[in-house]
């Protein structure tokens, strides 16, 4: 043990020291330019302490010397897994669905927000996912299209009165225009080139939403945007329609439930079908995909729509839950976010990108106590996760494996 | 057959930029041959049979498949008028299966049946793909990743098949076995093939005709039997 001990502690020491010396700016010095030294010492001795303890743990274990703990507890988790893969996919599909419909009655107002906001961003995570993941295209202004979907509908409601459900479609269809116009131009670039002219793309959306006075209302942004409206039968006085507004979040919430799943199903469907092959070959070869008889650049192209349909309709969902839009939520973090959700969770991952967005979504509503160390523990959970899992929680099912899910 | 050429270059001028990398690179191909295109590293080979493709554009020039000039025919099109590539250095897919490899050579085409059947040929003629169908592609080992890109070509039903160093990197006896299968191919289905090479030696020998290239140019052309008894080209690219 001893032994163990001594080939870990320099390296903790030197961590522990450079710690200090990243905490200190943070802690230490304040807006008015006084220096302050007590608050980083506490921090710092509560880290050193905490890590102490994990780095005996894991000394104790790499000599072996608690194994009468750590072995019936791989033995429990090896068994937990083995079991969990013996359970058929539809078991786990069933499940989380039950899951998903009974949530809202037992979560209180502020569950179910959260809730919805973990949904849109399934939706903007997958539809990002087929551009990034399965075209293997870096898209750094993705979100663009999240804002041009939610103003279309804020537009089209405030000016012609239009209703959720018609300005639905349309979100979806400007979107899917805007990407074209964008990627047009763009998608002759590869990789590096690519990402940076997307960002600069991303940021020309948001400048216009912001500047462009007489349509947007620039950074005011747009007020009273109407809720979803649903239709009923109304029987008195002969049979017509009549509009209830959803103005329960718990109904909301099953909305966009509703759109969630039905982007599930479409980008599954995607993902095996003849294009998304032809996405596939492009992200992994490029000018051998062209060789083969694939048109990779009308392919690249409907990768860049159909993400930005997906992104345009939670867009239109956005605003309707929000009732007021603003260029102010669609900025480049939003876009950096998304990707984060995707990669954390595993590219080309269905279940790995909801749980991505669920980790990334909720745990900072957790810890929303520790705010000011958002952007800290969010940096430290991307740099352990791409240490031990570096293709995402839940990585991609093996192509391989695909094939033999057909037979 | 008749004396038309099915694959003609005729002076074509082609490069990166301000990079001239053919300067007026004429041959012809007649349909069935093997035709050999030899040369040093560097000479201008892997850009003559990209030119053919279009993915590097012919700036002078005309470059004929039976009789149509395709300089302005996209890429992707080839494969459905016959004419595929096995470019240099395999560029197989790495993270998609083998059988996916297969599939996507046939991208083009809509013979659900008769796909089938063609994937089924391919591990007939590389049994140890079949075995590896399963296997992503990047972890096949050099030979076989050779072997899936030949086969992925072929499902594509080339008319003229063109390949790119295909001896790049591997064992002698893999190498042989490669040219083997180039020999059956083109003799059981009467492929027409243009293969370039820096190995010299196998490709002569599989030929019936050989060109060799010069910094952008072709500067002899043969019978093949004749190269590999020319005292300069056995000194030159046989190393004797
Ligand atoms: N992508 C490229 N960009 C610029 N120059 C290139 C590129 N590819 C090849 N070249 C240049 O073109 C010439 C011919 O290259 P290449 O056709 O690859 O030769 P070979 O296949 O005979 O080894 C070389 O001088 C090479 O440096
Ligand atoms: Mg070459």
């Amino acid at each position: 043990m001893i032994q163990e001990f001594k080939k870990v502690w320099k390296p903790y020491v030197i961590g522990m020291l450079w710690m200090l010396g990243l905490l200190w700016p943070m802690l230490g010095v304040h807006p008015d330019g006084t220096l302050t030294f007590q608050k980083t010492f506490t921090v710092w001795s509560y880290i050193v302490a905490g890590s102490f303890v994990i780095l005996l743990v894991y000394v104790l274990n790499a000599s072996g010397s608690i194994t009468f703990i750590t072995n019936p507890v791989s033995k429990a988790v090896s068994g937990a897994k083995s079991s969990a893969q013996a359970m058929p996919t539809w078991v786990w599909i069933v499940t989380a669905l039950v899951a998903c419909f009974v949530f809202p009655q037992f979560a209180d107002r502020y569950g179910t927000d959260v809730a919805i906001n973990v949904l849109l961003y399934i939706c903007l995570g997958l539809g990002l996912n087929v551009v990034v993941g399965l075209a293997g295209m870096l898209d750094l202004g993705y979100i663009a299209f999240y804002g041009v979907g939610a103003y279309t509908y804020a537009l089209l409601n405030t000016v012609y009165g239009l209703a959720f459900w018609v300005c639905l479609p349309f979100a979806g269809i400007f979107a899917c225009i805007a990407g074209c116009i964008v990627g047009y131009p763009t998608l002759r670039m590869r990789g590096d080139y690519l990402a940076i002219v997307t960002l600069g793309f991303g940021e020309i959306i948001r400048l216009i939403l912001n500047n462009w006075m007489e349509l947007t209302n620039g950074p005011n942004g747009i007020l009273g945007i109407d809720r979803i409206g649903w239709f009923r039968f109304a029987f008195e006085g002969g049979i017509g329609f009549e509009t209830i507004w959803v103005k329960k979040l718990g109904l909301f919430y099953y909305f966009a439930l509703g759109l969630t799943i039905l982007v599930v199903i479409g980008v599954n469907r995607l993902n095996f079908s003849r294009v998304g092959r032809a996405w596939e070959s492009i992200r992994e070869d490029e000018t051998a995909a062209e060789l083969m008889g694939v048109n990779t650049f009308i392919y690249k192209l409907l990768a860049y729509a159909m993400g930005a349909f997906f992104a345009g309709l939670a867009g239109a969902f956005f605003a309707a839950r929000m009732k007021f839009v603003s260029p102010e939520s669609f900025t480049f973090l939003e876009s950096a976010m998304v990707l984060c959700m995707v990669v954390l969770g595993g590219m080309g991952s269905i279940p790995g990108i909801i749980l991505g967005v669920a980790a990334l979504i909720a745990l900072p509503e957790v810890f929303r106590e520790f705010e000011a160390y958002r952007m800290l523990v969010f940096g430290a959970t991307m740099i352990i996760m791409m240490l031990f899992r570096p293709a995402g929680l839940i990585p991609a099912k093996r192509m391989g494996q695909r094939s033999d899910d057909k037979e | 057959m008749s004396d038309q050429p099915i694959l003609e270059m005729k002076n074509v001028h082609s490069g990166y930029g301000s990079i001239k990398a053919l300067k007026g690179v004429s041959i012809k191909v007649m349909p069935g041959e093997i035709v050999a295109m030899i040369g040093a590293n560097g000479a201008g080979k892997s850009t003559t049979l990209m030119t053919i493709c279009n993915i590097v554009q012919a700036e002078q020039g005309e470059v004929l498949y039976e009789g149509r000039v395709i300089n302005k025919v996209n890429p992707e099109k080839l494969p459905t008028m016959g004419l595929c590539q096995v470019p240099e250095g395999r560029r197989i897919f790495p993270r998609l299966s083998v059988e996916e490899n297969l599939i996507l050579g046939a991208f083009y085409r809509n013979d659900k049946d008769q796909i089938a059947k063609d994937i089924q040929h391919a591990y007939d003629l590389f049994p140890i793909l079949g075995e590896r169908r399963r296997q992503e592609g990047g972890t096949l080992s050099g030979g076989e990743q050779q072997m899936l890109a030949i086969a992925r070509a072929l499902m594509t039903k080339p008319k003229v098949l063109l390949l790119d160093e295909p001896s790049l990197g591997l064992a002698p006896i893999i190498i042989q076995q490669i040219f083997d299968i180039i020999k059956d191919i083109n003799r059981e289905d009467g492929t027409t093939i243009l293969v370039v090479e820096q190995n010299a030696n196998l490709a002569l020998q599989a030929a019936s005709r050989g060109y060799v290239m010069e910094t952008g140019e072709v500067t002899l052309e043969d019978k093949a039997s004749s190269l590999l008894e020319n005292p300069k080209i056995r000194e030159a690219y046989l190393g004797e």
